[in-house]
């Protein structure tokens, strides 16, 4: 049996206006090489200055992953040639790196561990290549993006623990508002090292790379397929050969990439350009003291403050705004089992489809809140609310005008109610006896009845009951 | 001899240089006489200084997060061998 040891390597572009050493915009989607000036596109003489913002938020992802803050840290030179680094070296760190030996808790299988984080460091992004035709175009509006490089010891023994690692990163990431984490716009990247080793073994085995995992599900994938492919190799007795392999999504196997003819060799040398940095304890415990609530906070807080279970939790702690809106309609509304259920059911049904998130959507706390107390006084039903949550959604009219234009308050009235139970009974006579005679489906029926004579605007619950208590008087 | 043609080869060619016989020569003497006075730092004695990163004594140089002046795309693409769509465009690359 054999052991998989899974090192991961995370790179988050951070959230600043401006690039990591010029004054470019950093942004998504404009048109190709409009957001480029002497730096970024390395003109002889142009000098880099590191954005402030950028380091700022390099060292607050840090300090949230427990990271040690080096009191001295500078940039480094990485040499390589490619389209996509116009300067032919990155700027990156390598021997002083921003942070070091951190850990991140997961909880796995309700087992709690820490994976170890071994450095954080902060570079610069290389620009961005489409492959068209005979040519290959290049688009320099993302080289010079700040990134974040998150490095993991190889301390991860399962595709699940990965995966949760990368869940819980992300959840960090984003409450710290340093990133987007948007892995379909590559704002957040993950490589992984897998090897395996028989159980008791000392020495790691020999790995590979896996790159080109598009989304955390991919991540999982490729590594439950490395461990396959490994494992077939070492049980026929052959030998890992290492390499970096590209995970292809359609096909759902890893691929070797074509292997360079040379190891790399990147020649690392301190950036002249650029002097060190001195943080000073107090300046860390500034930044320390001003980090926000945490995911693993945050829940615990939701758990003790409002009563919700784990999976509730969980649920609702995965986005922060999700979290600041279940807190603000609670404010409104304090029935947190409720609010709960609306935000995990029907509300991320109606965000999921309309691929939005719950700020654009447009559902203000008191609108859900409203419609939340309707259902609990059992004025509408759960279906009805789905629907009004549905026609809110789609219009311009509040939660009251839905209700009342698509006649959806339930009978609440006892005596308009008891009216259509009693004519029921009268009507029913066989199905009255078969209750007494104890078959209960006869109940149903005559509940059935009810719903359809008081055209489904009884409530089935109250009908219910009243039915019960009428027959045992009969 | 500190530094063998291989050697000289070998960083040419880490930095794209293509160097012909008489060149390697050249730039082999060169490197020679170069590394030698390197050698020769390596056996002063600096138990007293302080390791550096950088030789001007500043520290902290950091820019605000204000958005500057980008260049117009003609003008970005102005020096490019060719270019397509807005883009620089250079020989296929496949990873």
């Amino acid at each position: 049996m054999y052991e998989t040891v899974i090192g991961l390597e995370v790179h988050a572009q951070l959230k600043t206006r401006t690039k990591a050493f010029c004054g470019c915009l950093n942004e998504f989607g404009a048109p190709a090489n409009t957001r480029t000036c002497p730096v970024c596109l390395g003109f002889p003489g142009s000098l880099p200055v590191l954005n402030e913002m950028a380091f700022e938020h390099g060292m607050k992802a840090a300090l949230a992953l427990n990271c040690q803050i080096q009191n001295f840290t500078k940039f480094d030179r990485k040499h390589y040639f490619y389209p996509d680094l116009p300067k032919n070296y990155q700027i990156s760190q390598y021997d002083l790196p921003l942070a070091l030996d951190g850990g991140l808790k997961i909880k796995i299988k309700d087992r709690e561990k820490t994976i170890p984080v071994k450095r954080v460091h902060l570079e610069e992004d290389a620009g961005k290549l489409i492959h068209e035709g005979e040519g290959s175009l290049v688009d320099y509006n993302r080289a010079g993006v700040p990134l974040l490089e998150i490095v993991t010891e190889p301390e991860i023994h399962s595709p699940d623990e990965a995966y949760e690692y990368l869940s819980e990163l992300k959840a960090i990431l984003k409450y710290l508002e340093v990133s987007d984490c948007d892995m379909e716009k590559g704002s957040l990247r993950c490589d992984a090292n897998i090897s395996l080793r028989l159980i008791g073994a000392e020495k790691l085995g020999t790995k590979t790379e896996l790159k080109n995992m598009n989304s955390f599900k991919a991540v999982r994938e490729a590594l439950n397929y490395e461990i396959k492919r490994q494992t077939g190799i070492l049980e026929s007795g052959q030998r890992i050969i290492q390499e970096t392999l590209l995970w292809d999504e359609v096909s759902a196997k890893t691929v070797a990439m074509r292997s360079k003819e040379e190891a790399m060799d990147y020649r690392y040398f301190t950036e002249p350009d650029l002097p060190g940095f001195v943080l000073t304890e107090e300046k860390i415990k500034a930044v320390k003291d001003n980090l926000p609530e945490l995911p693993q906070a945050l829940k615990q807080r939701f758990i003790r403050d409002y009563g919700l279970s784990d999976y509730d939790v969980e649920i609702l702690a995965q986005e922060k705004r999700v979290a600041d809106y279940f807190e603000a309609c609670f404010k409104i509304y304090p029935q947190a089992k409720s609010i709960s259920n609306w935000l995990i059911g029907p509300l991320s049904y109606e965000l999921n489809s309309r691929n939005l998130d719950i700020q654009s959507l447009g559902l203000k706390p008191p609108e859900l809140t409203t419609l939340i107390s309707f259902v609990d006084q059992d004025k509408i039903s759960n279906l009805s609310a789905k629907e009004v949550l549905t026609a809110r959604l789609n219009s311009k009219k509040t939660v009251e005008e839905i209700i009342q234009e698509k006649d959806l308050l339930q009978i609440c009235d006892s005596g308009e109610l008891s009216a259509i139970i009693d004519a029921v009974i009268s009507a029913n006579q066989k199905s009255v006896q078969d209750y007494s005679s104890g078959k209960a489906n006869a109940l149903m029926f005559l509940v059935g009845q009810v719903m359809r004579q008081s055209k489904g605007k009884a409530n089935p619950k109250v009908a219910q009951e009243m039915l019960k208590e009428k027959l045992t008087n009969v | 001899m500190i530094i063998s043609k291989d050697d000289v080869l070998k960083v040419a060619n880490l930095a794209r240089i293509e160097l012909n016989q008489e060149e390697l020569n050249l730039f082999s003497g060169q490197l020679e006489s170069v590394l030698e006075f390197i050698a020769k730092l390596k056996k002063a004695d600096v138990s007293s200084v302080k390791p550096m990163s950088h030789i001007l004594d500043i520290q902290n140089v950091l820019r605000a997060d204000i958005p500057g002046e980008s260049l117009p795309n003609a003008l970005v693409l102005k020096n490019a061998p060719e270019s397509l769509k807005g883009h620089f465009r250079v020989p296929k690359v496949i990873e």
